[in-house]
């Protein structure tokens, strides 16, 4: 194996839409429009989320408290985003006097810099990494690429999707766009350029896929010196950081390398030990509706003898303070990145991931990108027109993320403009110019937010106020309007609209 | 070097943000109600310990009854119908419990590298507390249960739980339980490695050990 990262690949072809650095897409719609013409693309996605979100169902209804442990969770979040800064501090230190080495990074550019750097300084060419979001959101693969470090991702999903020269369309199946033969033929034609060859003969049987993926990966997983991940909690009072997975991988990544890196967003602190008792119970059955995942790991800082001997914490910003900044917005930090939203949304079921321009697809994605990014373009801008604002997923959130709520506020600062945080500073933005129509709209919305009981009888507001929206909307929304594949605002509550439609295709 | 100003920034932006939380608000005083259950249903320890070896089973873990003075020939036979040759131990494990296998021990000792340990054929473990309610083995690397590569490398892991105190019901009891051991690298397993990222078809055994099988142990096996 070449060592001297000239034959890392440089995955020409798997950008983003929208991701800075690269040529962006024009805004939701049209890449959605595009998407919703693949009709592969739209059955594997139909398949996979009815099938995910059934499972879900009965999961959560095993427990008679899920109400009250949702409660609990949002409170918790809460409570840790309005001192955020003090938890972040203690958690600071708590990982400090365990023998591990914080760093804080301001923005992508910053994370990637601290990151290559470290794994530079251990004189390696190569990391094994678990799949994070955080990591993709700041594009660590490629800024390691450039300084000629080999990333190579090793959950099963990821790996068909680096091995393909793709982009992940799902936060929990990342290859959900992806059938057998697909991955049958991307791994016979691609694992020998990434190392261990696919076997002879391999067949698109999912066991011998599974069987591939695991010896082409258990050799790097035996020489890897430096890992990289994410985390999905980090333990203020404790310093102890929680991952959550299915396959392995995570724990291969966490354990056998000398060196481990995670890289993890600010909102990811919880204050205490016992606070995981709550999001232990949500996660697991709310994303991959099971009692509980395979594997979770728990660690803090280093232990002699037991896994990694150095261990550093890059605590990621790039975009997160402004989200907190704004007080209807603030709630999206909730996320515990559980998919559920993604698998009950109509539109996402329609335009794929892809769409989104980013690694959050759906419907956290609709209000996440534009807040993390700014309203900076006409993707971002176009966004949080990605909804027919029916609320399924606040109604599934195990967090209870309001997102409609969210959608109709950054339609309103699309629409109208308005305060926000820029890179921590405050600046007053200009309605973006092609959604002057749509004021009057918003201002009907907003009135239904003044009255509260018309949002509490579980209509969502456009469905009051539709007779005060456009037939076709205008700007972005006129695009999607255009692909006809949805009603854009919803005459019907969401179960009558749901259970005429189907998901069918009209 | 601008992790001190990112630092700083970092935190700066934060409190700005917060502009709107009163100064006199302290972290812990945003209200969080514990109003969810500790328990999830009334169930005797017998019945308890049914719902673990379901929930385990329902997972594609393997699960055996014994009792402490049948758990070294059971141990035995279960090595012998697997094949396994070189099975490791970690330090701590009591001696008594492989005596009837004929197989090769290995004791785990520092020098032993990954790759060592991808030829073992099996690991016997201990455990710290299991989880009726979802079919959950707790490893916190204490006597018994060695370091996380140890059950992770080899394909077979066999652990042994005391059923008699080491079966809590839920997952707010377990994290109770492991507060004091908290700072340890703690391992929770829910039957074999797995995935469904294939056409969201269940594959078993992935990177984890491929084969898991748990023994309930009634009475205490560590004087065996
Ligand atoms: S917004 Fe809620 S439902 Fe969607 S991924 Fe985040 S936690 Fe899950």
């Amino acid at each position: 194996m070449s060592r001297d990262g000239s034959d890392v690949p440089r995955g020409g072809g798997a950008t983003y839409l929208g991701m800075p650095a690269f040529p962006r897409a024009a805004d939701f719609p049209r890449a959605a429009d595009t998407a919703t013409r693949d009709g592969r693309l739209r059955a594997n996605l139909r398949h996979a989320t009815h099938t995910i979100r059934a499972k879900r169902a009965r999961a959560v209804a095993e427990l008679d408290d899920w109400a009250r442990l949702r409660e609990a969770g949002a409170a918790i979040k809460d409570r840790t985003l309005r001192h955020l800064d003090h938890h972040l501090v203690r958690l600071e230190e708590a990982v400090t006097r365990a023998g591990g080495t914080v760093h804080w990074a301001a923005d992508a550019a910053e994370a990637n810099r601290i990151v290559t750097d470290l794994v530079r300084a251990t004189g390696e060419r190569e990391v094994v990494k678990v799949k994070s979001m955080a990591t993709q959101e700041i594009g660590l693969n490629e800024a390691l690429a450039e300084s000629g470090i080999r990333a190579y991702e090793t959950d099963l999903a990821e790996l068909i999707v680096q091995l393909g020269d793709d982009l992940p369309s799902h936060i929990l199946v990342p290859a959900i766009h992806r059938d057998r033969g697909e991955i049958r033929d991307i791994f016979r034609d691609r694992m020998a350029s990434w190392g261990r060859p696919a076997p002879e003969g391999l067949t698109d049987r999912p066991a011998e896929l599974a069987e591939a993926a695991r010896q082409h990966l258990r050799e790097k997983f035996l020489r890897a010196k430096v890992g990289v991940s994410g985390a999905n909690f980090m333990v203020a009072e404790t310093g102890t950081l929680v991952v959550v997975e299915s396959e392995g991988n995570g724990r291969m990544c966490l354990t056998l390398p000398e060196t481990l890196i995670s890289v993890v967003g600010i909102e990811k602190t919880v204050p205490t030990w016992r606070d995981l008792e709550v999001f232990l119970q949500l996660l697991p059955r709310s994303s991959t509706a099971e009692r509980m995942n395979p594997y979770t790991s728990m660690w803090t800082g280093t232990t002699d003898g037991d896994g990694p001997r150095v261990f550093h914490l890059v605590l990621l910003d790039n975009g997160r303070t402004d989200t907190l900044a704004d007080q209807v917005g603030r709630q999206a930090l909730r996320c515990i990145r559980c998919s559920a939203c993604l698998n009950v949304c109509p539109v996402y079921e329609r335009a794929g991931g892809h769409a989104y321009g980013s690694p959050y697809p759906g419907p956290i994605g609709a209000i996440l990108t534009p807040q993390l990014r700014g309203l900076a373009s006409p993707l971002e801008e176009s966004l949080p027109y990605a909804s027919s604002l029916c609320g399924a997923c606040f109604e599934v959130c195990p967090v209870a993320i309001d997102i409609p709520e969210v959608l109709v506020h950054l339609r309103e600062r699309v629409a109208e403009g308005g305060e926000v945080t820029v890179r921590g500073t405050r600046t007053v933005i200009r309605p973006a110019k092609r959604h002057a129509t749509e004021r009057a709209a918003m201002r009907a919305a907003r009135w239904a937010f003044d009255h509260p009981d018309a949002l509490r009888r579980g209509q969502r507001i456009l469905s009051r106020t539709r007779r005060l929206q456009p037939r076709r909307l205008p700007g972005p929304g006129r695009a999607w309007t255009d692909s006809r594949e949805l009603p854009a605002v919803p005459a019907e509550s969401f179960r009558d609209w749901w259970a005429r439609t189907r998901g069918g295709t009209s | 070097m601008s992790g001190g100003t990112s630092r700083e920034r970092i935190l700066g932006r934060v409190r700005r943000a917060l502009a709107d939380v009163p100064r006199e608000e302290r972290p812990e005083d945003h209200p969080v109600v514990r109003d969810y259950l500790r328990v999830h249903g009334e169930r005797s320890p017998a019945e308890t310990l049914d719902l673990l070896a379901g929930n385990l089973a329902d997972y594609r873990a393997l699960v055996h009854r014994v009792d402490a003075a049948g758990l070294p020939a059971l141990l035995a036979r279960l090595l012998a119908e697997r094949g396994a040759h070189r099975v490791l131990a970690p330090a701590g494990l009591p001696r008594g419990w492989l005596r009837d296998a004929r197989v090769d021990v290995l004791s785990d000792t520092p020098a032993l590298t990954a790759r060592e340990l991808d030829v073992v054929d099996s690991v016997v473990t201990g455990c710290a507390l299991a989880i009726a309610e979802t079919g959950t083995l707790v490893l916190d690397a204490g006597p018994g249960q060695g370091r996380r590569a140890l059950t992770l490398v080899p394909d077979h892991h066999l652990c042994v739980v005391r059923t008699a105190d080491q079966v809590v019901d839920s997952v707010p009891q377990a994290l109770e339980r492991l507060a004091p051991v908290a700072a340890r690298p703690l391992t929770w397993v829910s039957g074999p490695s797995a995935t469904s990222d294939i056409e969201l078809d269940r594959v078993e055994g992935v990177h984890g050990p491929r084969t898991l099988e748990v023994l309930l142990v009634a009475g205490d096996p560590r004087p065996v």
